[in-house]
């Protein structure tokens, strides 16, 4: 018999679209309606593979052994790093800050290899914001800059930015004016009224210059941008003239460059508009609980990412506790992932160090881990098997269902058990 | 059953009228018990109490401690913790930060180190409180709850603007049922949304609403009968438009009798209390007596003072426009984020200056208002954690209660101008020990209406806080002998004891349930999430209790 599900939620991308409508029969997901091609994909593939819970170097292996040896790995390590949870949910999280405090590890997230120059950023200027309901109520004039949504977020434009109907915006996409600024043409541009190219890594000029053009003065002309002066013009005019704006923005902005300055240039630029108006700036996180992952360190450690418990309190320093680095540097001696998807994003350099030490995985079942671990041990998938909180890009928290029965433990109660088996304090 | 005994120490205990008494108080299943009828029989366990004080645990009415703005303004200033306090890991405690904005483990461990063991979230957006709920499960020990942002909430706009005081009831009925919250919020009223619409703020009480056609007037006594008609245990909790502004005082009298004798709590009055030209900040003064002399005469009313202490925190405010003004004075890296259909938010970090002639006469304005209310049963302690200073303050406040020359002390150091800007250096009043446990917990915990909380009767919770006497009396508030909560010994001498989660406190009145149809139609036209997946379910909420309504 099939059975349907209503409201579900998604953790592909930051988007986290909570009005998804399941259908699942004999243990698999036969439909989602409303899935984009992302998560239809991504439902479809789920039950797909049957990995063992288990497995020490490749070998299957019990669960009780793989722990066992996951905690020797842990008790042996003088300087351990867990790293992921973006792929987690609260619990899971949760349980990593918790292990990382008792065994005195390093802790940080994937955003320290996406959005992690945004938050320094953040850090520094403060940032104007908003939940994503507000663009798509308020928000007549729709800026991306260094992203392309149409296709790392498919639904974003459905859902929050240019073609809603909104509370003050009862014509929908006619109501709105979409910019799209990048160095090339992308799926996103092609939906815009304009589209600003500009010349690669010229981002900041760009920014800076209006931010000068808002002020009443002309942009610095030593300062190319590969945008005319009368389109940046035009741009600042509609900042300023709009009743409410929003600038979303991506990895285009913070991983080119200097992307914390970057990203400071347009947190001011932003800020600087509401001499004007009312404006918002809005990174478009990545993965599904990426925001969670900052949210629970950073509620628990005080910290968003690349945290270091080593000394029984916390350390926050981006690059010196950040996981690339660290390993790169070869001052890891044992790694714990909590989701290795983003591992072939990592350096050469750490990719090779991390090849040469212990390492614990912990994956959902239809991953398959880019190396051979030590350990790696199979999850449950949060929002399909068990219950759980993501919190969207714009930090609001969603719940999750689990709605499958899955052999496999979560990934708070692998940790869990990790944990009772550091005996040491 | 396991029964605790606190033997000889001397009570306090204002709400069952116990002004400095020795007596035992019996302890059984997390509860005050009576003392057995047979005078030999034995407790299980006795704590020598003789030569302390005992007094109910600690209650904050109002602080900032957990969700978005909160965990927002953690992210945001990793360098106020650098060179502050430590918080190591223990075998029985989890690490920590400090600054202004402590973590969730730390923040539990400090408030109940400091012999407080209930405290009140005092803004949170609803579509936030899942992320709430998270946090309180991560901030061990104290018993907690939060109050539900209303007052700049569309739906709320439209009832009162339609005159449909029946569908504003039940629409903040299945509010707080839907975010397992304990009171009804506003936070300048109206202003919030102007802001949101396109900048600026209300200027007044009678300043209509950009798109809404209400008023703030409209906003406070509408809000202020929903929440009587709805029996909740703490009334209305209103911050009032114009925080911070010099001549803000008329706007805050103007509220109060807005209200026509409808029960109401003003929060953080001493940010209310300003007289002055608003563009001249040198006329700046305190207008606290003239308010004191209103409110003392109107029993509806109650209120928490909001204190500033001289130092570096943290602003941080349901308040949109506050935000971007304070951002504006001070210059200081600014946060703000909107919520879709309910709240804006404000983060700005703040040095509050003993030279400044206006931090200095903020800082006396609040004194003004602990000593100019006739009766201490209707103002509690706060600093509006963190934004005055932080909850550790506490004691400080007390000894400058408690002891006037050491305020006479202060006014010395500060800039001279403060004497000619605020009577504080006319008041001699001195609290009692007494008075002191009337406004740090017996009254906070009548406020809001928690029978079992802020006393020592037969029945009450076992939340109890002993103190060694000394003439030091910060040092003696700052570092309790004992605390006990739930019955249980959770701190001895600034260390903890035992940890577990604390309680969340909520309400859950009854509302009409055939208006939440109209309530889902306008939800769903707007919201960015579903509107089944609004409501936090008790999967959130961990060891619970419901706090009933009144009829």
């Amino acid at each position: 018999m099939p059975q349907v599900v209503e409201n579900v939620a998604c953790t592909q991308c930051g988007c986290v679209c909570d009005d998804l409508r399941v259908t699942v029969e004999a243990g698999r997901i036969v439909e989602a309606q409303r899935a984009c091609e992302m998560a239809a994909e991504w439902y479809r593939a789920l039950g797909s593979r049957n990995p063992p819970l288990a497995a020490i170097a490749g070998q299957d292996a019990s669960f009780d052994a793989a722990l066992e040896r996951a905690a020797a790995i842990l008790a042996a390590s003088d300087a351990p790093l867990i790293y992921g949870l973006s792929r987690s949910s609260t619990d899971g999280q949760r349980a990593a800050v918790a292990l990382a405090d008792k065994i005195g590890a390093t802790i940080d997230t994937t955003a320290s290899l996406c959005h992690a120059p945004s938050i320094m950023a953040f850090q520094d200027t403060g940032e104007s914001t908003s939940s994503l309901g507000e663009p798509r109520n308020r928000a007549d004039l729709v800026i991306f800059w260094g992203c392309d949504p149409a296709i790392s977020h498919p639904r974003h434009f459905e859902r929050y930015s240019i073609d809603p109907t909104g509370e003050f915006l009862p014509g929908g996409r006619r109501d709105r004016t979409v910019v799209v600024v990048d160095r090339a043409p992308t799926a996103s541009s092609a939906r815009a009224d304009i589209f600003l190219q500009v010349e690669p890594d010229r981002d900041f000029e760009a920014l800076w210059a209006l931010r000068r053009l808002i002020d009443g003065e002309l942009p610095d002309p030593a300062a190319p941008t590969g945008i005319s002066r009368h389109a940046l013009q035009d741009l600042a005019e509609r900042m300023k003239g709009c009743r409410s704006g929003v600038v979303f923005f991506g990895l285009g902005l913070s991983r080119s460059g200097l992307g914390h300055l970057n990203v400071a240039a347009l947190l001011l630029l932003v800020r600087d508009l509401h001499e004007y108006t009312r404006f918002y700036a809005r990174r478009l996180r990545v993965y599904g609980d990426v925001t969670g992952a900052d949210s629970v360190l950073c509620w628990q450690t005080g910290y968003p990412f690349s945290v270091n418990l080593g000394r029984g309190y916390p350390r926050f320093n981006p690059g010196e506790f950040s996981a690339n680095e660290m390993l790169a540097r070869g001052e890891v001696d044992a790694c714990l992932l909590v989701g290795s998807e983003t591992v072939e994003q990592f350096s050469p350099e750490a990719q090779a160090h991390l090849a040469t030490i212990p390492t614990i995985v912990l994956d959902y079942p239809e991953v398959v881990t880019g190396f051979v671990p030590t350990i790696r041990i199979t999850t449950a998938v949060y929002g399909v098997h068990r219950r759980g909180t993501a919190y969207r890009m714009d930090e609001i928290p969603i719940p999750l269902k689990g709605f499958l029965a899955s052999a496999f433990p979560s990934d708070d109660e692998v940790l869990a058990s990790l944990m009772r088996r550091c005996n040491y304090t | 059953m396991s029964q605790l005994k606190i033997s000889g120490g001397t009570v306090y205990d204002p709400k069952n009228g116990v002004d400095g008494v020795i007596r035992d108080i019996w302890i059984e299943n997390g509860r005050v018990v009576a003392a057995p009828t047979d005078a030999n029989q034995k407790a299980h366990r006795v704590l020598d109490a003789t030569g302390l004080v005992v007094m109910p645990g600690g209650v904050d009415m109002h602080c900032h401690i957990a969700g978005p703005k909160v965990n927002t303004a953690r992210k945001m200033m990793p360098e106020t913790k650098r060179l502050a306090e430590k918080v190591h890991r223990t075998p029985l405690t989890r690490s920590g930060t400090m600054g202004s904005v402590p973590s969730t483990f730390a923040t539990g461990y400090k408030y109940a180190g400091m012999g407080y063991t209930t405290a009140f979230d005092a803004a949170i957006p609803p579509l936030a409180a899942r992320h709430v709920h998270e946090e309180f499960g991560d901030t061990p020990i104290i018993d907690k709850g939060f109050f539900v942002l209303v007052g700049n909430n569309h739906y709320v706009l439209q009832q009162i603007r339609d005159n449909e005081p029946e569908k504003l009831k039940g629409f903040i009925g299945w509010l707080l049922n839907a975010a397992k919250g304990y009171a009804a919020k506003i936070v300048n009223p109206g202003g919030v949304e102007i802001w949101k619409s396109g900048g600026g703020d209300a200027a007044g009480l009678d300043s209509p609403v950009d798109h809404f056609g209400v008023t703030p007037r409209q906003i406070v006594t509408g809000v202020a009968q929903a929440a009587m008609d709805l029996g909740l245990p703490h009334p209305v909790h209103i911050h009032c438009n114009n925080l911070g502004l010099p001549g803000n005082w008329q706007t805050t009298l103007a509220t109060m009798q807005a209200l026509e004798g409808r029960r109401a709590h003003l929060t953080h009055i001493q940010f209310h209390s300003y007289g002055g030209n608003p563009d001249d900040q040198s006329t700046f003064c305190s207008e606290v007596p003239r308010l004191a002399e209103y409110f003392n005469t109107h029993p509806n009313l109650t209120t928490d003072v909001g204190q500033v202490l001289f130092g570096e925190t943290t602003s941080m405010t349901g308040d949109g426009p506050l935000g971007y003004f304070l951002h504006q004075v001070y210059g200081r890296k600014w946060f703000s984020s909107d919520t879709e259909m309910e709240a804006g938010c404000g983060v700005v970090p703040i040095t509050y200056k003993d030279k400044s002639r206006v931090h200095a006469l903020q800082w006396a304005i609040g004194l003004e208002w602990y000593l100019l209310v006739d009766d201490p049963w209707r103002v509690a302690m706060s600093t509006d954690h963190p934004n005055g200073g932080s909850f550790l303050a506490y004691p400080e406040i007390i000894a400058l209660l408690m002891d006037r020359t050491r305020r006479e002390e202060v006014l010395k150091r500060v800039h001279p101008k403060v004497k000619d800007g605020c009577t504080l250096v006319d008041l001699k009043r001195e609290y009692t020990l007494n008075e002191i446990a009337i406004i740090t917990r017996a009254a906070p915990a009548r406020m809001l209406g928690l029978d079992r909380k802020g006393h020592l009767g037969i029945g009450a919770d076992a939340d109890v806080t002993i103190y060694t006497p000394s003439p030091d009396i910060q040092r003696m508030f700052e570092l309790p002998r004992y605390v006990i909560h739930h019955g249980e010994l959770v701190v001895e001498q600034g260390d903890i004891r035992k940890t577990f989660e604390g309680k969340l406190l909520h309400v859950a009145p009854s509302y009409d349930e055939s208006l939440v149809g109209d309530i889902q139609t306008w939800f769903e036209k707007y919201y960015s999430i579903q509107f089944a997946n609004y409501p936090v379910d008790e999967s959130y909420l961990h060891e619970h209790e419901v706090v009933a309504t009144r009829r």
